[in-house]
């Protein structure tokens, strides 16, 4: 794997600003600008951009975090039919647990 | 004259014509040489690129390729950074190939207009990332005694934990959304990206911001000191930059905002 560190932008050697903790760029980091942002261009190029897209979607997963994405509620991957499976397996496993857990405090006389 | 060629032209980013010279000697994707193109008082930077390792076919394979991708993408915006630091820059998204020189030239040509727009926007600013962890240990509350057996005991610990953690997320995405506001009023403009993996961040603590801010290069001091002050109740907050602003140059979006 390359390392991010040589890619930093911001590092300047001598006087870093009071207080500041400025991070060096990682590749993840830069991943995420060179792929997501940036100038799009439509139109009449050799490589096809929606292609690459459709590539990246796999990338995608690693860059954003399902878990904490669907915790904050960014809900992106409701659309992308390899992720809902899981999402819905958890939603269901949280249902089971609840209606277990109400059965239990209606009434187990033995606990 | 050779029919289309076996190499095409890869862009990296469009700058302004300027009477100061830009960067030289200047390596970009695969070891390739960077020159410009002008066109108009537009400067592309490109390089000529093997199809055979640029064309859409390998691209598929080498996409997937973490190692490939990562050198790519570093030497990519090796070249972005290096020309933005001398003058108002329009990053290009990574493996943009055009066939040749001429489609560059039209380019310019077609989009001069919105390209001029979006390098005055970024003119004299640069974007600063801002990445904001929790620590939900701190919110998190312990689960009460329970009064019943073993089971029970399990299951209400389990429920109240997943009561106090929706709650400490619920607080986590406020928080997120004050931090965002805050920076965002010292910067010109801003824009959340999605949060990262802890796998990709490196660190255990859930990220529960991932801003970019676009800042005017005379507020850079008041911005970092906006940032330090966002330390705290266990929210610990890193920041990457100065960036090329690759979060305000989205032609298409153009227009609207």
């Amino acid at each position: 794997m390359t390392d991010g560190s040589r890619y930093a932008p911001a590092v300047r050697s001598g006087s870093p600003p009071a207080q500041s903790r400025r991070e060096p760029a990682n590749l993840g980091d830069i991943l995420e600008r060179v792929l997501d942002r940036g100038v799009v261009i439509a139109g009449d190029i050799k490589v096809n951009l929606l292609d690459i897209e459709l590539l990246t979607i796999k990338l995608r997963l690693v860059i954003a975090s399902v878990d904490t994405a669907k915790e904050m509620g960014i809900d992106w991957w409701e659309h992308d039919p390899w992720l809902t499976g899981d999402s819905k397996a958890l939603q269901e496993e949280n249902r089971r647990l609840r209606a277990r857990l109400n059965a239990l405090e209606a009434g187990d006389p033995r606990d | 004259m050779t029919h289309v060629t076996d190499t095409g032209t890869y862009l990296y980013a469009v700058t302004q014509e300027s009477p100061s010279p830009g960067p030289e000697g200047l390596r970009g994707v695969a070891g390739t040489a960077v020159r410009t193109i002008v066109d108009e008082g537009l400067v592309a930077y490109v390089s000529t690129v093997p199809l055979d390792e640029f064309g859409a076919e390998p691209l598929r394979r080498s996409m997937e390729n973490l190692e490939w991708l990562g050198e790519t993408a570093g030497a990519h915006h090796n070249v972005v950074e290096e020309v933005a630091e001398q003058r108002p820059t329009a990053p290009v998204r990574l493996v943009t190939v055009y066939r040749g020189d001429d489609q560059v030239r039209e380019l310019l040509h077609e989009r001069h207009d919105d390209f001029l727009d979006v390098l005055a926007h970024i003119a004299g600013r640069r974007e600063w990332g801002v990445k904001a962890y929790i620590d939900l240990s701190v919110t998190e509350a312990a689960p009460a005694k329970s009064a019943g057996g073993p089971g029970t005991a399990y299951l209400k610990k389990r429920q109240a934990g997943l009561r106090s953690r929706e709650e400490a997320w619920r607080q986590a995405a406020a928080r997120a959304e004050e931090l965002h506001v805050t920076l965002s009023s010292v910067a010109a403009a801003s824009h959340r990206h999605r949060a990262q993996d802890p796998e990709l961040s490196g660190r255990k603590e859930p990220m529960i911001l991932n801003g970019a801010y676009l800042v005017d290069g005379d507020r850079d001091e008041v911005f970092l000191r906006a940032v330090e002050k966002l330390r705290g109740e266990g929210v610990d907050v890193e920041l990457t930059g100065p960036w090329a602003p690759y979060s305000f140059t989205d032609l298409e979006v153009r227009g609207d905002g």
